[in-house]
């Protein structure tokens, strides 16, 4: 399965290779042209059957959150920094897969009878913790592992509860996987399938692909927060998971085109798709770049609600996925007919 | 050239962000040497061409900021006392009692003062001053300051270069005038040599106010490979070991998101095979330095950061070896060297 | 008193939600400029031919408000802010919709001590009696502007979003007043400032001036116990030198004060240690635009009761149009 392959794949910011070759399989069938460019971001192209050169982008980055080697110590121990947004809390006791070979490992704590009372009211810093490779010192971690290796969740693909998944880096393989759907179609106009890199340390890859496409409008298909859970107020929910992709008005980076944002959400009521605008304005995307690109591109958001997000166990509903599929199919389709309707005019 | 002389003329010189004018001569002038040619873009930029005898072939930008951290006059006072804030990042700590230049009409001497210590509560005498409390005494009255200084001139501190022992020096903005001595170092290398490709000699304005200078300049020159040559920090009894580097064992390479993966895996081989020395760094994300914006220029450049480890930096006793700056410069001259024929292998991921 | 300051002023516009205020002024100027175009993000580029250099002048159209992101059973309406909204200056304040409903802004009063006071323990009240109620008027996504009304006592005026329609008149006076430039002129009215100085940079793109000067407010230090600053109410318009977004090209900050002495404008120097404007994002466009600042100081930033004065507001004026028809040179560095 496609998705569980995605998920599984590390592609830890700024070491996009496994993700990448997986979607190159994917979609080389199907594109006119597919290049990679200088920071790794795929830009594949759908001709269009005009050729009045419109051209859409979608975009879904293919990176996630992860950790990176930074030192070892004596004993043979790994030393790392977070790449990208990590609550340190979450990492504690955790199975990690170490550098291009996949090597298990494990975050450590000390037991609790170790620990002075007042040591377990505080939360571990990063700079406190340590992998665990079983090696014998740092001779013998050096042989296995070098300075600057990615490393990332251990952490399967699982199908649980009432149509749920379990995985890593739902943000954003959920979009990758849609977007290489989208790609099997052609339209009038040219479609450009983005997968960009480096989004989680700074919206990086999408910035330069953008440049090179320079599209017409576009869309990110995201994964986003989803914080129905207990602690969290209603009005701080931001999506709720079984609701139905969420479309994005404004967050910290990009204030969304109106005229596409609406466009999505009615097209979703029309066809009986659960939908939900995204009710916080926190956070950002690669629409944030994109819509800054040249002289402006219409860019709108639509993202898969995603529980525990930039952990190892992110969750998301099929139904929200299937939905957000369908609904950025649908736009293709209406952009498709109002774009030949303006040439036969 | 004699560049350890070059590096204390550069680095006693004045050149706050925004303000580099006031030195970049010296900085056209010793590119002049060794490139076929050399401008100033709009922004300030200097770039010095060093064009190889192939005609159409890649771009390689060696980058280095020629700004410095520094003060700002923000008001005058009914008697001549200055007030100043601060460009690019200053630990108002290292502020007291230093000596600067305010650059007005003519430089002026002056002092930076704060209310006198026995005047202070104990409480206040535990916390350090802040800049909004100092203020800089010119030792002239109002009207005579008001005359010569207006709101906007800018201050620097009034460190001239010394030198410890061991090839070690010592001085005000060797951040990042060090990182411009290494491009001279490598042009000197390459003074002579056929070499495959052009080199791009830039002197970036405005870094520590937020890489504006490399911003503009490399969506001007669009090159194919983007070094950016910085300081970072050098070993302290005070600093933590994980965030700081040996000072007298050469270059520091910089691996991460930021960096191009196979060509930093060329420039340690290089290093290796050359046998010049070096130290590895770990930057998960932003770098902080002109490697940053020059990556997402356009369509994208593969990047380069090296970096000379400096002790105390941005404070007005910056120190690092000079040695450092000699293998950094062979360790670029020698990387140029095998950029040979086709790179598109090398580039591509 | 100036009507088309006070509609401008007056006038619905928060960041991303531009079109009322933008109609507004593309009716005032349209007939006045050569050339007048809407961009993708919204901007309004105009302009007035000339033989010389490409100058653009920016001023933004946008302002702070509220965005309605949640509306609980009650009908009462929870937001997020648009731009730098401060819990306190928005605490009891008045907002209006695009529509004309109007909202009150109240908090959960059980919390501890008004330092908890934050946007998310906020709501606007429209006097719905329920959410569906509350749906007939107003959806999520719906932005509203803070009310503010107009007054001028003597030579001071004091209104919501100063920041930046005091930008825009300026603008639109000197669009107005010049007849004939030896520069190629390029008024451009940006959109989603407050948000990150956006609109400036696709415009700047497009445009790609040889130098540029933003028209903006500033802080000043002239209030009781305000940070300490230069800048005072009356003295002039403020020239920049730095501010947290840009140095002010020292080409273009120079001919801005040769201009002010030639004409015998009254000016002053402004270092803003904080904030930024359009030719923060301007200057950095391409390969680099030369470009200034002309501000002018204002009072209680991002507050219903921004107050500036008419006299710097007109002399401006003076300095922009002084400017536009300035010869500029062809290198920025001397």
């Amino acid at each position: 399965m496609l998705l569980k392959e995605l998920t599984e794949a590390n592609g830890v910011s700024g070491n996009e290779k496994e993700v990448r070759d997986i979607i190159l399989r994917e979609i080389s069938g199907y594109c006119e042209k597919i290049s990679i460019d200088r920071m790794g971001n795929i830009i594949a192209l759908r001709k269009g059957t005009s050729d009045n050169g419109k051209k859409v982008m979608l975009s879904a980055h293919m990176d996630e959150v992860g950790l990176i080697v930074t030192g070892f110590t004596d004993t043979g121990f790994i030393k790392f920094k977070p790449v990208g947004g990590i609550d340190p809390r979450i990492l504690v006791s955790k199975k990690v897969l170490v550098g291009k070979q996949r090597l298990p490992g494990v975050i450590g704590l000390k037991a609790i009878h170790l620990q002075e009372p007042n040591e377990r009211k505080q939360a571990v810093k990063i700079k406190n913790m340590y992998i665990d490779i079983g090696a014998k010192n740092k001779e013998d971690a050096e042989k296995k592992v070098s300075l600057g290796d990615y490393i990332a969740f251990d952490s399967c693909y699982m199908p649980f509860g009432n149509n749920l998944v379990k995985a890593k880096a739902l943000d954003d393989r959920a979009g990758c996987a849609i977007l290489i759907e989208m790609i099997k179609e052609r339209y009038s106009f040219d479609l450009y399938a983005c997968f960009t890199v480096q989004e989680e340390v700074g919206l990086r890859g999408a910035k330069v692909a953008a440049y090179t496409v320079q599209p017409d409008m576009a869309l990110v298909v995201e994964g986003t927060t989803c914080s129905d859970v207990p602690g969290a107020k209603e009005h701080e929910y931001a999506t709720t998971l079984g609701d139905g992709p969420a479309i994005s008005i404004m967050d910290r980076t990009s204030y969304s085109n109106k005229e596409l944002s609406r466009l999505l959400y009615s097209l979703a009521k029309e066809n009986n798709i659960k939908v939900q605008y995204k009710k916080t304005t926190l956070g950002g995307n690669d629409a944030g770049v994109i819509h800054l690109t040249g002289k402006g591109i219409p860019t709108a958001t639509i993202s898969v609600p995603c529980r525990y997000i930039h952990s190892p166990v992110s969750v998301m509903s099929m139904e929200d996925f299937e939905g957000c599929k369908k609904l950025v199919k649908l736009f293709l389709e209406y952009i498709n007919k109002t774009k030949q309707e303006e040439e036969n005019e | 050239m004699n560049t350890r002389e070059l590096l204390t003329i550069l680095s006693n010189s004045t050149g706050v962000s925004g303000h580099e004018y006031a030195f970049s001569s010296v900085i056209k002038q010793a590119f002049e040497e060794f490139c076929t040619s050399v401008y100033q873009d709009a922004t300030g930029n200097i770039i010095g061409i060093r064009k190889c005898k192939k005609e159409k072939t890649y771009k390689v930008m060696l980058a280095a900021h020629m700004d410095e951290i520094g003060l700002m006059v923000k008001d005058i006072d009914d008697r001549g006392f200055i007030s100043f804030t601060n460009i690019g990042g200053v630990d108002s700590r290292i502020l007291l009692a230093q000596e600067v230049i305010v650059h007005g009409k003519e430089d002026l001497f002056g002092i930076i003062g704060a209310k006198p210590p026995h005047l202070q509560t104990e409480e206040e005498s535990k916390k350090a001053v802040e800049i909004k409390d100092m203020a800089i005494d010119v030792g002239m009255d109002a009207k005579k300051v008001k005359e010569l200084v207006s709101i906007g001139d800018i201050i620097t501190f009034r460190s001239p270069t010394s030198c410890l022992l061991n090839n070690y020096l010592s001085g005000k903005s060797f951040d990042d005038r060090a990182g411009i001595i290494c491009i001279i170092e490598c042009l000197k290398e390459l003074k002579n040599t056929d070499i495959d490709v052009d080199v791009y000699a830039v002197a970036t304005v405005q870094e520590e106010v937020g890489l504006r200078g490399a911003i503009v300049s490399t969506y001007n020159i669009e090159p194919d490979i983007g070094i950016a040559i910085d300081v970072c920090h050098g070993e302290t009894p005070d600093a933590p070991k994980e965030d700081t580097h040996s000072t007298g064992k050469g270059p520091v390479v910089t691996i991460g998101p930021n960096i191009h993966p196979k060509l930093v895996k060329k420039m340690f081989s290089i290093a290796d095979e050359y046998n010049i020395p070096y130290q590895k760094d770990v930057e998960p994300g932003n770098t902080g330095t002109d490697a940053w914006a020059i990556q997402v220029t356009r369509s994208g450049i593969p990047t380069l950061l090296l970096s000379i480890p400096l002790r105390y930096m941005h404070t007005t006793v910056e120190t690092l070896n000079f040695n450092d700056i000699v293998n950094t410069g062979k360790l670029l001259a020698f990387f140029i060297k095998n950029l040979k024929g086709d790179l598109e292998e090398l580039l591509c991921y | 008193m100036s009507s088309l300051l006070v509609q401008l002023t007056q006038s619905y516009g928060p960041s991303g939600n531009e079109e009322v205020i933008r109609d507004l002024i593309i009716n005032e100027i349209k007939q006045f400029v050569d050339e007048l175009n809407v961009d993708p993000l919204g901007n309004i580029i105009a302009r007035k031919k000339g033989p010389g250099k490409k100058l653009m002048f920016a001023a933004h159209m946008d302002e702070i408000g509220v965005i309605i992101t949640y509306i609980d059973k009650k009908g009462y309406l929870r937001f997020s802010n648009i731009g730098g909204v401060s819990q306190y200056s928005a605490l009891f304040q008045k907002v209006r919709f695009k529509n004309g409903v109007i909202g009150c802004i109240g908090y959960e009063e059980d919390i501890e001590s008004m330092k908890d006071l934050k946007l998310d323990k906020m709501y606007i009240d429209i006097g719905a009696k329920d959410r569906e109620d509350a749906e007939k008027i107003v959806s999520i996504g719906d932005a509203a502007c803070f009310e503010g009304p107009f007054n001028q006592q003597a030579n001071r005026i004091s209104s919501k979003a100063l920041d930046d329609r005091i930008g825009c008149y300026i603008l639109i006076e000197v669009i107005k007043q010049l007849k004939n430039s030896p520069n190629d002129l390029y008024f451009v009215f940006t959109v989603q400032e407050e948000l990150g100085l956006r609109g400036a940079r696709t415009s700047a793109f497009s445009v790609h001036p040889d130098y540029a000067v933003a028209v903006d407010v500033t802080a000043t230090g002239d209030t009781p116990g305000a940070k300490k600053m230069a800048v005072k109410l009356g003295k002039g318009p403020a020239i920049k030198v730095k501010d947290n977004s840009i140095i002010a090209h020292p080409y273009v900050r120079n001919i801005m004060i040769e201009t002010a002495r030639e004409a015998g404008i009254p000016y002053q120097l402004e270092v803003l240690e904080y904030g930024g404007t359009d030719s923060g994002a301007i200057h950095l466009t391409k390969g680099g635009i030369p470009s200034g600042v002309l501000s002018i100081a204002t009072r209680y930033l991002h507050s219903p009761v921004e107050m500036a004065d008419m006299d710097d507001i007109n002399n401006g004026i003076k300095l922009l149009r002084a400017l536009a028809v300035k010869e500029m040179g062809a290198e920025g560095i001397s």
